[in-house]
């Protein structure tokens, strides 16, 4: 089928439907879940960082080796090596939940370093000066030192949503469903390209939305 | 009010020490400067009174207590008590100037309605009641200061320090934060401590001044004293600065003194007069007239030729000028 032909016949698009609510339920839940895990995260490990409020070489070492592990694995074969844990955790390994262990896996490392980066930018003397007002280290850090990096937060989270969104179509190798599933099954194993065109089509629209809205917001909170 | 014994600081990474058996005191109620170059251990001394450093060895007593010694919750019931400010303001960026103004206040827990009323308060007194709402990055510099200064002031401190706090802002700017700073002290008896690298924020503002070098105090009394008659070469260095070098005129001959009248002499015609008395010409080098605080006082630079020169000093010096000569005799 030449693409002046396309026809689009293959296309079966209440599964297209079904498929869109998939991959955006695998995305809500696992972005939900990695800014759950990847914020704490990286702020301890920023806080633990040398010079830092909490610095602590082996507590600062030991998680930093954790997440450069899990970020070093390519997401497909943590995919695979994940499934007894996934199916421990939520007792299958299939569907959208069984894809958000790994997804929530592969990305809360990643966001971590990106939240480590963004605290980084915070100007020092922000917090000095916090500290000289007498705030105690719980009152800097919720009350000057994440809203002060709050546009690179929102940046970083953006980043984090779209590299999901790619992460989700990987996950239809393992039978998570979704656009990807949809992608792999029917656009690459039988050839039909109009269903191959209109997931990536979608997966990009997908991407440009998240894209623009992390934009619009950082933009809302950017008051420099 | 403030008292360093002995104070040392080395900091972790070796190199030598920031500071070296500095002992100080800051007496209540007074503008106390400490003026030296960059590296000299200016903002490690400032940061002792607070404890955002803590020294090696010694005693740094704030208000009767020892700061090293005072436990954590010590600690941040001291800092309501010494407010800061710094060169570059360090502001929240994502608060506005009244959530700013107010944040030391929510940090102390104080009720919703004393923090509003407080912070309209700080706003009129700085003069930014009408910014209250702006980002701190859609105001000046001296605006920024301004928030900075009302934000320290929240908790009523007793003592403010003022971290090269106009080192960042053009003269005028400068004048008017420091004319801020001196109503202060006058009006709500806040003890300051400021330090810069400039003699002339030195002179505007402060009665008493100690001289850093190296992390050494290499000179230290009332801000007139040592602004007139340095002894030390750091404090010359400085003044030469603020001044400018006259001395260095090439080409003049005749004895090079300089003048310096202070109070009411300011404003007597002694030159003139000595000059007829005893037939001296003299050319002017350089000079100015300006105030230690309130304290009038001109510096005069001449290079005195022909006439009864010994004659001319001796009659200078009975009108109350003193007179230091910057060059011997030189061919007449």
């Amino acid at each position: 089928m030449s693409a002046s032909t396309m026809t689009f016949a293959n296309v079966d698009w209440s599964e297209i439907g079904q498929a869109t609510l998939d991959t955006l339920a695998m995305l809500g839940g696992s972005m939900v879940l990695t800014v759950a895990v990847g914020l704490p995260l990286g702020v301890i490990l920023f806080l633990t960082g040398k010079g830092q409020m909490l610095e602590n070489r082996l507590a600062n070492g030991t998680l930093s080796l954790l997440v450069n592990i899990l970020r070093s694995v390519p997401f497909v074969i943590l995919l695979i090596v994940m499934i007894p844990l996934t199916v421990a955790l939520v007792g299958t390994s299939l569907g959208v939940a069984g894809a958000i262990p790994p997804l929530v896996a592969g990305a809360a490392p990643f966001f971590a370093r990106l939240v480590e980066t963004a605290l980084r930018e915070v100007d020092k003397g922000v917090i000095e000066a916090s500290f000289a007002m007498g705030a105690k280290r719980r009152q800097v850090v919720l009350g000057a030192l994440l809203p002060e990096a709050l546009p690179g937060l929102v940046a970083a989270a953006t980043v984090t949503a779209v590299a999901l969104v790619s992460y989700t179509a990987m996950a239809g190798v393992v039978g998570a469903g979704g656009l990807g599933d949809l992608a792999i099954r029917f656009g690459y194993q039988r050839f039909q390209t109009d269903v191959m065109v209109v997931t990536v089509v979608l997966m990009l629209v997908l991407v440009q939305v998240l894209q623009m809205i992390g934009d619009a917001v950082v933009r809302k909170v950017s008051r420099r | 009010m403030i008292t360093f014994q002995d104070v040392s600081k080395t900091y972790a990474q070796g190199g030598h020490p920031a500071l070296s058996g500095v002992s100080l005191s800051v007496k209540a109620g007074e503008v106390f400067g400490v003026i030296g170059a960059s590296g000299a251990g200016k903002s490690t001394l400032i940061r002792l009174i607070n404890g955002l450093e803590t020294p090696s060895a010694g005693q740094v007593i704030v208000d009767g207590d020892d700061v090293a010694a005072l436990g954590v919750a010590g600690l941040r019931a001291l800092r309501r008590r010494v407010g800061m400010i710094f060169q570059h303001f360090n502001l929240l960026s994502g608060k506005t100037v009244a959530q700013n103004v107010a944040f030391p206040l929510k940090l102390a827990g104080r009720p919703a309605a004393e923090v509003k009323a407080r912070t309209a308060e700080l706003l009129e007194r700085v003069g930014l009641s009408a910014h209250a709402g702006k980002y701190p990055a859609q105001l000046s510099g001296g605006q920024k200061q301004r928030v900075g200064i009302a934000r320290a002031l929240a908790t009523n401190p007793k003592v403010l320090l003022c971290d090269e706090a106009t080192s960042a802002l053009d003269p005028e700017t400068t004048e008017q934060i420091l004319d801020l700073i001196a109503g202060l002290n006058r009006e709500l008896g806040l003890t300051i401590v400021l330090i810069t690298h400039e003699m002339d924020v030195v002179r505007r503002v402060c009665d008493r001044v100690a001289v850093l070098d190296a992390g050494r105090v290499v000179e230290e009394g009332a801000v007139e004293e040592v602004f007139l008659h340095p002894a030390s070469d750091t404090a010359r260095r400085f003044v030469r600065e603020a001044e400018g070098d006259v001395t260095a005129a090439p080409g003049v001959g005749g004895r090079v003194v300089r003048l310096t009248f202070k109070g009411e002499a300011t404003y007597k015609p002694v030159l003139g007069e000595v000059a007829r008395a005893t037939g001296v010409d003299y050319s002017i080098l350089g000079g100015r007239i300006h105030r230690l605080r309130e304290t009038p006082y001109g510096q005069l630079t001449l290079a005195l030729t022909g006439g009864d020169v010994a004659a001319a000093i001796a009659q200078f010096q009975a009108a109350g000028v003193r007179v230091d000569a910057l060059s011997g005799e030189t061919a007449q």
